[in-house]
C-alpha cells in the first residue's frame, strides 16, 4: 500500500480521459441499439401479413390456454434430457477409456467402439430416431419397453454418447504425456496414471465442450416427439391442430430458451472458474487492457 | 524375475553395459533411425554421483529415461544390483517404484495439492495410509523448505518452489537411486540457487545420484565421476578435476569453452 499517495496532475488527466471515452461508448453503443432495434420492429409490423401473423403466432390468450400442456410436455423432455445427460457421460468416458487402453483382451470391444463411435457420429439424429423407434419394437422383445419416450431417448442417446465419447477422448489425449512419464517414473502403474493422473486432467480439460454438448441436448431431446411421445413440441402441435393458432409452438419455444439460455450462462461462468488449475496452459498475453 | 549372473566383481548399484537405443526419424515404418546411445557403458556406486555433461542432443535425457526404464532400449544391458532390468519379463513398476526422477520441467501434476503430489506414491505405491503418507510427505516438504505451501497448488509456486516440490515427490519414496535430468535449465537464474543447494544437502547425506546437468559449477561441487557424453557416445570420463579443468580430447573442450 502507498500511503499518502496523491494521483498527479498526469494521473489525473489520463482518468479523466478515460472516463470520457468510456461514456462515449456507452452513447454509441446505446444508438447502434436503438437503430438495429428500430429498424426490425419497423420491418416487421409493415409487412403486410403481420396483422395476420401477429394474431396466429404471438395470441396472449392462447399462449395462456395452452401453456399447462405444453410445460407438461416439457417436464417429459427435461426428464428425459437428465437420465440421457448422466448416462451418456458415464459411458461416454467409459468408451473413451477403452479405446484409449492397451490392454489386449480388450481388443474385440475396442474394436465395437471405434465403429460404434463412427457410426453414430455419422448417421443424422433423425435418422437414427427412426430406426430406433421402429426397428426396435419390431424385434418384439418382452423386456423392452415400447413407449415412444423411451425409445426417442434411448435414439438421443445412442447419438449423443458416441459424441461424448470423442470429446472425452479428445481430452484423454490433450494430457501432456510428461504427465504419464512422471506417474510412470514414481512406480505407479499405467491403470493408476491414467486413473489419478490423466483422466482427472482430461476430464477439465474438456469441461466446456461437454457441458455444451449436454445444452444441445436438452434442445434435441424435443426430437422424441417425431415417435408421437407427448413432450413440449408435441404437445403444441395438438394444441394447433383445432384452429391453425400457432401460438403453442412459440410457447414451447420460449419454454426451452428460459431453460438452455441460463444453461448456457451457468456453463460458461462454471467453465471460465474451471479455468484455474486445468493444466498445463499459459496464460501470456491475457488481460491486455487496451 | 530371473536374475541374471554379473559380468564380474562386486555389482555397484547402476550398472550400464553397452546401451543401445536408436529412435524413428520420422512416423511410418520406413522412416530411418537415429542412433541416440552408441553402446554406453557407466557404473553409479551407492552413495556416489556421477554427473553427465554434454550438449544437447548428446543422449544425456534418454540415458536417464533408458535408466527409468521410460524407455526400452535396443541392446545392452542395466544391471540393478546385478539384475538386468532392461530384460522385458522384469516388473518395471517394480524397477521404478525403487528410483526416482526429477524432470527439467517439473512434471508436478497440475490438478493436485503440492501435497497430494508428493503423497500420490506412498499411498499408491507403497500403499501407505493416507495419514502417514500425509506426515511423511509433510516432512519432506519442510525438507525442501516448501511446509507452508502443502496447500498450494502447483500453479501458485514459483519455478523454483515448482522444482523443489518435485525433488520432494521424487524422495518421499526414499529412491534408491535419485535421477536428475536438466533440473535447473528451466528456472529464472535467480531461482537456480535454491535448488541447486538443495542438491548439494542431499549430496551431502550421501543419496546416490545420477545426473544430467548444464551447470558446470554444480558439476565440480557434486561429481565423484564426470561423464562427457558426444552422439551418444562416452567420449571422456574422469574426476571433475580430469574431465573439466583439464581435458584430455579436442571435442571435450570445444564443449566447456562454447559454455564460458
Amino acid at each position: 500500500m502507498s500511503d499518502g499517495w496523491v494521483p498527479s496532475e498526469r494521473a489525473r488527466e489520463r482518468a479523466a480521459f478515460r472516463r470520457a471515452q468510456h461514456r462515449r461508448a456507452l452513447a454509441v453503443a446505446a444508438v447502434a441499439t436503438a437503430v438495429v432495434l428500430a429498424a426490425v420492429v419497423a420491418v416487421v409490423t409493415t409487412a403486410p401479413g403481420w396483422e395476420r401473423a401477429r394474431e396466429a403466432f404471438f395470441s396472449p390468450q392462447r399462449a395462456w390456454e395452452v401453456l399447462p400442456e405444453v410445460a407438461e410436455g416439457l417436464w417429459l423432455n427435461l426428464r428425459v434430457w437428465v437420465v440421457a445427460s448422466v448416462v451418456g457421460l458415464v459411458i461416454g468416458l467409459a468408451l473413451a477409456v477403452l479405446r484409449t487402453s492397451r490392454i489386449p483382451a480388450l481388443f474385440p470391444a475396442r474394436m465395437l467402439t471405434v465403429l460404434y463411435v463412427d457410426v453414430f457420429r455419422g448417421v443424422p439424429v433423425l435418422l437414427v430416431l427412426l430406426l430406433v423407434g421402429f426397428g426396435l419394437p419390431a424385434l418384439r422383445l418382452e423386456w423392452l419397453p415400447t413407449s415412444a419416450a423411451f425409445l426417442g431417448g434411448l435414439a438421443i442417446l445412442l447419438t449423443y454418447t458416441a459424441y461424448l465419447a470423442e470429446i472425452f477422448r479428445s481430452g484423454i489425449e490433450s494430457v501432456h504425456p510428461s504427465q504419464v512419464a512422471a506417474a510412470r517414473s514414481l512406480g505407479l502403474t499405467r491403470g493408476q496414471a491414467v486413473r489419478k493422473v490423466v483422466l482427472p486432467q482430461a476430464v477439465r480439460n474438456v469441461t466446456a465442450p461437454v457441458a455444451s454438448m449436454l445444452v444441445s441436448l436438452q434442445k434435441d431431446s424435443g426430437l422424441i416427439s417425431i415417435l408421437g411421445a407427448v413432450d413440449a413440441i408435441r404437445a403444441a402441435q395438438i394444441a394447433t391442430t383445432g384452429d391453425y393458432n400457432f401460438t403453442p409452438y412459440v410457447v414451447a419455444g420460449v419454454l426451452f430458451l428460459l431453460i438452455s439460455i441460463p444453461l448456457t450462462r451457468l456453463v460458461d461462468a462454471w467453465s471460465a472458474r474451471q479455468g484455474w488449475r486445468g493444466s498445463l496452459r499459459g496464460v501470456s498475453g491475457a488481460g491486455v487492457v487496451r | 524375475m530371473i536374475a541374471r549372473p554379473t559380468p564380474d566383481g562386486p555389482a555397484p548399484l547402476l550398472r550400464l553395459r553397452d546401451v543401445r537405443k536408436t529412435f524413428p526419424t520420422g512416423p511410418g515404418r520406413r522412416a530411418g533411425r537415429r542412433t541416440v546411445l552408441d553402446g554406453i557403458d557407466l557404473d553409479v556406486d551407492e552413495h556416489r554421483c556421477v554427473v553427465l555433461v554434454g550438449s544437447s542432443g548428446s543422449g544425456k535425457s534418454t540415458l536417464l529415461r533408458v535408466v527409468d526404464l521410460l524407455e526400452d532400449v535396443d541392446d545392452g544391458q542395466v544391471l540393478l544390483d546385478g539384475v538386468d532390468v532392461a530384460d522385458p519379463w522384469v516388473d518395471a513398476d517394480a524397477v521404478r517404484a525403487r528410483l526416482a526422477m526429477v524432470f527439467q520441467s517439473y512434471n508436478l501434476f497440475p490438478h493436485l495439492s503440492v501435497l497430494d503430489n508428493v503423497t500420490l506414491a506412498p499411498r499408491l505405491v507403497h500403499r501407505r495410509p493416507r495419514s502417514d503418507a500425509e506426515d511423511a510427505g509433510r516432512q519432506m516438504l519442510a525438507r525442501v523448505g516448501l511446509a507452508d505451501k502443502a496447500a498450494s497448488y502447483p500453479d501458485q509456486l514459483s519455478g523454483g518452489e515448482q522444482q523443489r516440490a518435485a525433488i520432494a515427490r521424487a524422495l518421499v519414496g526414499g529412491p534408491e537411486l535419485l535421477l536428475l535430468d536438466e533440473v535447473t535449465s528451466a528456472l529464472d537464474p535467480e531461482l537456480v540457487g535454491e535448488v541447486l543447494d538443495l542438491l548439494l544437502d542431499l549430496r551431502a547425506e550421501g543419496t546416490t545420484m545420477l545426473v544430467a546437468t548444464h551447470e558446470m559449477d554444480f558439476a565440480r561441487q557434486v561429481a565423484d565421476e564426470v561423464v562427457f557424453l558426444h552422439d551418444g557416445r562416452v567420449h571422456e570420463r574422469g574426476t571433475p578435476a580430469e574431465v573439466l579443468d583439464a581435458p584430455q580430447r579436442e571435442r571435450t573442450r570445444e564443449f566447456l569453452r562454447r559454455l564460458r
